[in-house]
């Protein structure tokens, strides 16, 4: 591992100094918070289900309509807390009040009760935090890192980001033991360990600083847009998560396909998040060396070949193995490489922004492909979806490559830079 | 402050982890530790006292059994020492005293000398599980679940068993609940999983959603034909489905139907119908005639969220969060639509008729 120690106030190594330590302390606080705050939310998460059925009942199968609502919610507000951090140049403040609405979210669950609209609201306060704080922070990893750095700070970052998707369920499960059912006890406990993350945001995470005569607004925004590679990107990343199926739907597949014990379900996205656990430093690290959009490229090749051994003839656990491998490599070659991409091509002060716009454009294209995926299950069967979805993602993938690979963008790959290692 | 500070933009931005900040740190992380763990302290007493605190009827007494005089199987939700096992009461005097065994479920039922429990086993995981019962209520199946217990039922022969579960998915981008229904035929050994596993048709036609889901089945006598609700999570709409076990087949009947359960005589459903769009009371309980297909309101005006039970022909009992016991009472209605609700056990639900 090249990820620095964090002593205080140590520059790191800088590129060309010899050493390959680029990752600054500020990427492993931001990675910590993400940790911690996953701990939090995943205890809820794990409690959710017991305490709506006990204070709910089946009421709370009418959750399902405000679904669409909440996605819409995130979208927004990631725009929102994109714009806004660039503009006031406070990627750090909008972070520590996205993260602090989720925390304070946790609070809120025990003191609505069993109302739904309540219940509704508390969640949709939790989302809405989660959308505003996710451009401004990564806007802040970029900004914490040496352009040609961007992949494995994500790298980093992502990787400790799924440590707390691991370690959450487990200390969630310990708590649970211990309470019973004092429900509220994991709600407050959650809400304290959500602080811990804020407080280790607010201390040890320092904001980029910016000349102070820059104040991006809307217009500049919209010129990003002229930036060519930049532009290719967002439209790649759309276009690229319109033919991405939901995780659910490649699980329901799997359970489809294989018949898992309904007991072992849950563990099937821990399969995924290992793999991304494990890959997502290295990957990013080849990202940096290689080009990120040819890693991005070859990671939806990844979720191309799970489509296909979803549709094809493999069965039994080799298939399981295989597919969740796939997916691992999928998410760890794409989701903080995409944002290392977009990270190397943005002006400091357009950031946030910037990525805002290539994720809701990303987010937006997965949420249309799960209903038009839906659509084609519940016409044509789960195997021709699949196989449907496969020949699209390959037509985009390859349409994808070409859009990518042009002259121009070839020549802002840093590639220049010499190989850290 | 030993950091200095940066000028260039677009140079990486410097750690701030100083002595003074870890400092902080620490008193932050010690404070929000000890309200973490003040509070899960004073939540567990609470609960405990609230449960387990009051002076309800404690186990023991005769063993149940499932065989014998008439009676009313129930998990007792008495503040006290016997909160959350088995308990029965006599049929004809169910608000006189009764009798506390040692097992616990979160949810029973039985019949024909079988029951169904479901219940949260502890230890670390807290795995749920169906456990099917005998007549002396010892363990002679285990079945591990996927999800909450929600619905349990047991043919009248005692054969058939089935279950609900609410299982819960959760990813960065969506939330869905749903449910899962299986059916274990205890004289094979038989388990059917998962009910959406079998070919639903409507109108003639295959439903392919792959978002259904199904709970509170209920049996009829030949141990093969079921009832059931059908559910999608895209419209929220519930059906009244009726299933053939061997055929691995159901058939949409009726919209606006959800937890049947079927009469003793075999000629009627008692379900909980939405008759309104709040989330406060949602449903009301109708009893559907399978001849005539003519529903009839009960005169329960509370929103029941229970798949009711049948105590005889006439009569139909069901539980409510009515808040006398630390979860609530059960209360019976007639199957007419006339009369008034009675309130039959005090701090009880889940309630079985033992005929």
């Amino acid at each position: 591992m090249y990820v620095s120690s964090t002593r205080a106030d140590a520059p790191l190594a800088r590129p060309g100094s010899g050493r390959g330590v680029v990752v600054t302390g500020n990427v492993i606080a931001l990675g910590m918070v993400s940790l911690v705050t996953d701990i939090s939310s995943e205890m809820v998460t794990a409690v959710m289900p017991v305490y709506l059925v006990t204070g709910l009942g089946l009421t709370m199968l009418q959750f399902g309509f405000l679904d669409g609502l909440y996605s819409g919610v995130t979208v927004f507000l990631r725009l929102i807390g994109g714009h806004l951090a660039d503009r006031f140049a406070a990627r750090k403040p909008v972070a520590v009040v996205g993260y602090g609405m989720s925390a304070a979210a946790k609070l809120g669950l025990p003191l609505v009760g069993a109302s739904v609209p309540g219940i509704g609201a508390v969640l949709a306060a939790d989302r809405a935090g989660k959308g505003l704080r996710t451009a401004p922070r990564d806007a802040l990893i970029s900004l914490s890192s040496t352009p040609e750095a961007q992949g494995r700070a994500f790298g980093v970052h992502r990787a400790l980001d799924t440590v707390g998707a691991f370690t959450g369920p487990l200390v969630a499960f310990t708590i649970l033991a211990a309470v019973g059912t004092a429900y509220d006890a994991v709600f407050v406990v959650s809400f304290c360990v959500g602080l811990v993350a804020v407080a280790m945001l607010v201390l040890f995470v320092r904001d980029h600083r910016d000349p102070p005569e820059h104040r991006p607004g809307w217009r500049d925004g919209a010129r990003l847009l002229r930036d060519r590679p930049y532009r290719r990107l967002c439209v790649v990343a759309a276009v690229l998560g319109l033919v991405t199926v939901s995780d659910a739907f490649v699980y329901l597949l799997l359970q489809h396909r294989l018949e898992i014990r309904p007991h072992w379900f849950p563990l099937l996205p821990l399969g995924t998040a290992g793999v991304y656990l494990v890959l997502a430093l290295p990957l990013g690290r080849l990202a940096d060396r290689v080009g990120r959009r040819r890693v991005f490229l070859a990671g939806h090749g990844a979720l191309l070949a799970a489509y296909l051994f979803l549709g094809g003839p493999l069965g039994g656990v080799p298939l399981l193995l295989t597919v969740l491998a796939l997916h691992g490599v999928f998410y760890a070659a794409t989701d903080g490489v995409l944002s290392a991409a977009v990270g190397a091509r943005l002006p400091a002060a357009g950031r946030a922004g910037g990525m805002a716009v290539v994720q809701t454009g990303q987010a937006v294209g997965r949420f249309a492909s799960s209903m038009v995926f839906g659509a084609l299950w519940t016409a044509w069967g789960p195997e021709t979806a699949i196989r449907v979805l496969a020949v699209a993602l390959a037509v985009a993938l390859f349409g994808s490559t070409l859009a990518l690979a042009g002259r121009r963008v070839r020549a802002t790959r840093p590639t220049e830079v010499p190989d850290v290692r | 402050m030993s950091v200095d500070i940066d000028s260039d933009a677009d140079a990486p931005v410097k750690p701030v982890v100083t002595r003074r900040r870890v400092l902080v740190f620490a008193l932050v992380l010690v404070l929000l530790a000890g309200i973490a763990i003040g509070y899960t302290v004073y939540a567990v007493r609470r609960e405990d006292d609230r449960l387990y605190g009051g002076d309800g009827t404690a186990p023991g007494g005769p063993p149940l059994s499932l065989v014998g005089a008439p009676r009313l199987l129930f998990r007792s939700t008495e503040s006290g020492p016997g909160y959350g096992r088995l308990a029965t009461v006599a049929a004809a005097d169910p608000g006189g005293p009764r009798t506390v065994g040692e097992r616990s479920c979160d949810r029973v039922y039985a019949a024909g000398g079988t029951a169904v429990c479901l219940a949260t086993e502890g230890g670390l995981t807290r795995t749920p599980v169906a456990l099917v019962l005998d007549a002396n209520l010892r363990q002679v199946r285990r079945v591990e679940l996927a999800g909450t217990p929600n619905r349990a039922r047991v043919s009248a022969s005692g054969r058939m068993a089935s279950w609900t579960v609410f299982v819960y998915g959760d990813s960065y981008a969506s939330m869905t609940f749903s449910t899962r229904t299986s059916i274990l035929d205890t004289h094979t050994g038989e388990l059917t999983a998962n009910l959406e596993d079998f070919t639903t048709t409507r109108d003639g036609k295959e439903l392919k959603s792959p978002d259904r889901n199904f709970w509170g089945v209920t049996f009829t006598a030949d141990d093969n034909t079921f009832y059931a609700t059908l559910s999608t999570n895209t419209t929220g709409r519930t059906y009244l489905v009726r299933g053939d076990l061997s055929a691995r087949t159901m058939t949409v009947l009726r919209e606006n139907v959800e937890c049947p359960s079927l009469s003793p005589d075999g000629t009627r459903l008692v379900f909980k119908k939405k008759v309104s769009q709040s989330t406060r009371n949602p449903w009301r309980l109708h009893v559907l005639d399978l001849a005539t297909m003519r529903e009839t309101p009960l005169a329960e005006t509370h929103s029941v969220d229970d798949q009711a039970i049948w105590i005889d022909d006439r009569t139909v009992g069901y539980a409510l969060p009515t808040g006398s016991g630390a979860a609530g009472d059960v209360w019976s209605v007639p199957a007419d639509g006339g009369g008034a609700p009675a309130r039959l056990v005090v701090g009880g639900f889940s309630p079985a008729p033992l005929r």
